[in-house]
């Protein structure tokens, strides 16, 4: 699904990926924790394809193919999806609007007809329902005014509309009451698929206890400097980042 | 992102705006007619010209001239935030009339096929089958170049009363009707543009409608520039009689020409004992090039005045016109009248935008609400300039301003000018200003949810400019929500 090799990349003149690897297979969750600024959102905009972020090094593969000279709006079209850490607002668009012209990019890019309105509308109200929000924020401004919390569902519930392969969610967890916690991580479990894959960025083990990864990678100064599987996130809980080569920074 | 990329994508997107405007500004063909145009330059025999050619009654004549009178002594307004080279007003034709339409057109069958092609290229069906077919249950007037082309529908406004009519024919018809009123609200001598129009204005929409009447259908012009150094100068005159109500739509298009032309309307509202007047304006001049070369120049005075409990609203998306110089203002004359300001201007390239309005409250209880969306991109200069005056008659009076301006790109400029004038201490007066850029960050979440660059910016605009777009008539929400998205084509890298 997705091969990192040696990810090297910069903004503003810094380097912040210093040689980074990863490798995903389809159905897998692989969970990045590690410490603030070590580069992990900065990881989710590169693959995103973000302006700004510039690979200085490396490659990478999403579903066979090189990404890396792909426009954002392209990558997210193959099926890579970014959670934002901190969603932005965008005053006066609805959010169904801006959904369905979200959905209908992609459905074109598949050669698909955009999808009808009262199709669409169902869909969209039963993603609402299922991450609990009401059917109120498809009528408002997209984030505009939404808590912290109910920016994150919106995410999830984008995600769910979306259908992508690849879902990097980047700190979906924090802000979220212990009952959003369960409902976002329900969510992502509904669409645990053998043909989709996650990476889940988070401070936080116990988000782990809801979605089980089948990796915890620890992310520290530009580089994966450990892997292992879900006990690791338990020992970090426990130890910090400090044992860890390059951990402490 | 960093500061550098962001130029670049700004100076990418201003080129690929320029090559669209260049290729694609839809409406900027030209029409072939023969035409019976005027030599340029204007003195008092090009008036008594005009007038004659109207076959108008001396009256008519009298107040051309004094209105010329007073132009000659006048000075063009310096004050507004625009820089253009001043109009040549001896080189400028001021009358131009399709030569077909020496007669006067008796139906539609009448009027030049060519001309006829040219609404239909503009979108307009002016034949009535086309829009009995439900493609528009709009009346429309035409004025192309200085002549009203055709009036669609007037039967069945005849039955309810209503007189949609040019000026030209009025001034027969309807001479007490429209001595009374022209110029009542915007008088000749008010401002160097007016003073010019009411010189030598060719023709223009006569509306009235009775006490109590609820005008059946939306009533529409389109105004049209065609032939070259010709200016166009129509009047708008809006009567609506107590307890009445009219929606009114003006679209405006120009063919792209290397010259500046000049466009000096005057339009007339009056809204008398609770009556009610909505007028809306999707204007589409051509903007000229990528060099600031050619373009309409757009002076236009429009004036409204409200009498008890009447209400009026003016709603506008600008998109076209190299400069622009525009204030639809509200008198609020009678008690517990209401006016209302509803603008969108979009500038881009090297236009330039004055535009705002004037709300003086007279009467008592007296509301107005000003929502200005101000978008800027290029190298276009786009102002808000607004006065809310508050006389010492104004007991109770209110006001409520918002004023949001986007910029798009980083050479561009936004400017807000508000002068509040209160005279009575129980007036209510609230301004708030906003500035905002369509960020990295709206256009990344946009982009990362598969929504192409361009669709996005359209999308944020459209979303910016909201509040002001759900106050046009349906039709017209949507052929603005069209017009800004082609306008802003190419506009983000
Ligand atoms: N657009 C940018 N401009 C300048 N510096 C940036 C930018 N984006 C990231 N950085 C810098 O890169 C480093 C990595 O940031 P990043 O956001 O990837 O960290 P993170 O691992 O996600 O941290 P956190 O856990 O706090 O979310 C930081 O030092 C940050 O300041
Ligand atoms: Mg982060």
């Amino acid at each position: 699904m997705l091969t990192i090799k040696n990810l090297q990349a910069k903004v503003e003149e810094k380097d912040i990926l210093k040689g980074l690897d990863l490798e995903i297979k389809p159905g897998e969750i692989h969970a990045i924790m590690g410490p603030n600024g070590a580069g992990k959102s900065t990881l989710g905009n590169v693959l995103s394809g973000r302006e700004g972020y510039e690979v200085t090094g490396g490659d990478v593969s999403f579903d066979g193919k090189d990404i890396l000279d792909m426009d954002t709006e392209e990558r997210a079209r193959e099926g890579l999806f970014l959670a934002f850490q901190y969603p932005v607002e965008i005053p006066g668009v609805s959010n169904l609007e801006f959904l369905k012209a979200s959905v209908d990019s992609v459905r074109e890019h598949r050669g698909e007809e955009p999808m009808d309105s009262v199709t669409f509308l169902k869909l969209a109200r039963e993603k609402c329902k299922a991450v609990n929000l009401d059917q109120n924020f498809l009528k408002r401004g997209v984030n505009e005014g939404f808590s912290g919390g109910e920016k994150k569902r919106n995410e999830i519930m984008q995600m769910m509309l979306l259908e992508p392969k690849l879902c990097i969610l980047d700190e979906t967890d924090s802000g979220l009451d212990i009952d959003a916690l369960q409902v976002v991580a329900e969510g992502v479990n509904s669409q645990r698929d053998p043909n989709r894959s996650f990476i889940v960025v988070t401070h936080y083990q116990r988000l782990l206890d809801y979605i089980v990864p089948d990796y915890v990678h620890v992310l520290a100064d530009g580089k994966i400097v450990k892997s292992g599987g879900k006990e690791l996130a338990l020992e970090l809980e426990e130890k910090g980042y400090g044992w860890l080569e390059n951990g402490g920074q | 992102m960093s500061e550098k990329t962001n130029q670049q994508i700004v100076e990418e997107s201003n080129q690929e705006l320029n090559e669209y405007i260049k290729s694609d500004y839809e409406a900027g063909f030209v029409t072939d007619i023969e035409a019976d145009t005027l030599p340029p330059g204007l003195n008092e025999d090009v008036v008594r010209f005009i007038s004659a050619k109207k076959g108008e009654p001396e009256w008519l004549l009298e107040w051309r001239l004094k209105a010329f009178a007073a132009w000659s002594e006048m000075d063009e307004p310096e004050w507004a935030h625009v820089t253009y080279e001043k109009p040549k007003f001896q080189d400028i034709s001021y009358y131009s009339a399709p030569k077909s339409m020496e007669d006067g057109p008796q139906s539609l069958d009448e009027v030049d096929p060519e001309l006829l092609k040219t609404y239909e290229k503009l979108g307009i069906p002016l034949h009535e089958q086309a829009v009995l077919a439900g493609v528009r249950n709009v009346a429309v007037d035409v004025v192309f170049d200085s002549v009203s082309v055709a009036t669609t529908f007037r039967e069945k406004l005849k039955e309810a009363g209503v007189i949609f009519m040019p000026i030209s024919e009025a001034v027969h018809e309807h001479p007490e009707l429209l001595k009374k009123y022209m110029g009542s609200v915007v008088p000749q001598k008010d401002n160097f543009y007016a003073a010019l129009n009411s010189a030598v204005f060719s023709d223009g929409s006569f509306v009235y409608i009775p006490k109590g009447v609820r005008c059946p259908m939306e009533l529409s012009t389109y105004f049209r520039i065609n032939e070259q150094n010709t200016g166009q100068f129509e009047r708008t005159i809006i009567i609506a009689d107590e307890g009445s109500h009219v929606s009114y739509l003006e679209g405006c298009t120009a063919p792209m020409r290397d010259e500046n032309q000049l466009h000096a309307a005057v339009v007339e509202l009056v809204a008398l004992d609770g009556a009610e007047i909505k007028y809306s304006t999707v204007q589409n001049w051509y903007p000229g090039d990528e060099n600031g070369k050619g373009g309409i120049y757009n002076f236009v005075t429009k004036r409204a005045v409200a009498h008890t409990n009447a209400k009026v609203s003016w709603t506008q998306v600008e998109t076209g016109s190299a400069v622009t110089w525009k204030y639809p203002s509200c008198i609020l004359k009678g008690d517990n009248s209401i006016g209302e300001f509803y603008s969108v201007a979009l500038t881009n390239n090297y236009q330039q935008a004055d535009t705002g309005t004037k709300m003086i409250h007279l009467g008592k209880n007296t509301k107005s609400t000003i929502i200005s969306k101000g978008i800027s991109a290029g190298k276009s200069q786009n102002a808000y300039r607004g006065l809310v005056r508050m006389n010492p008659s104004a007991e109770g009076a209110r006001n409520f301003t918002q004023c949001d301006s986007l910029l798009i790109g980083d050479k561009c400029g936004a400017h807000t000018f508000p002068y509040i004038e209160s005279k009575h201490p129980s007036a209510v007066i609230e301004h708030e200003a906003t500035t905002s850029t369509v960020s990295d960050d709206q256009m990344f979440l946009c982009q990362q949810r598969g929504i192409d660059p361009e669709k996005a910016v359209s999308m944020i605009v459209n979303g910016f400019c909201k509040e002001v777009f759900k106050e046009l008539p349906m039709e017209f929400a949507v052929e603005a929500g069209k017009l800004l998205e082609v306008s802003l084509e190419g506009s983000v890298g």
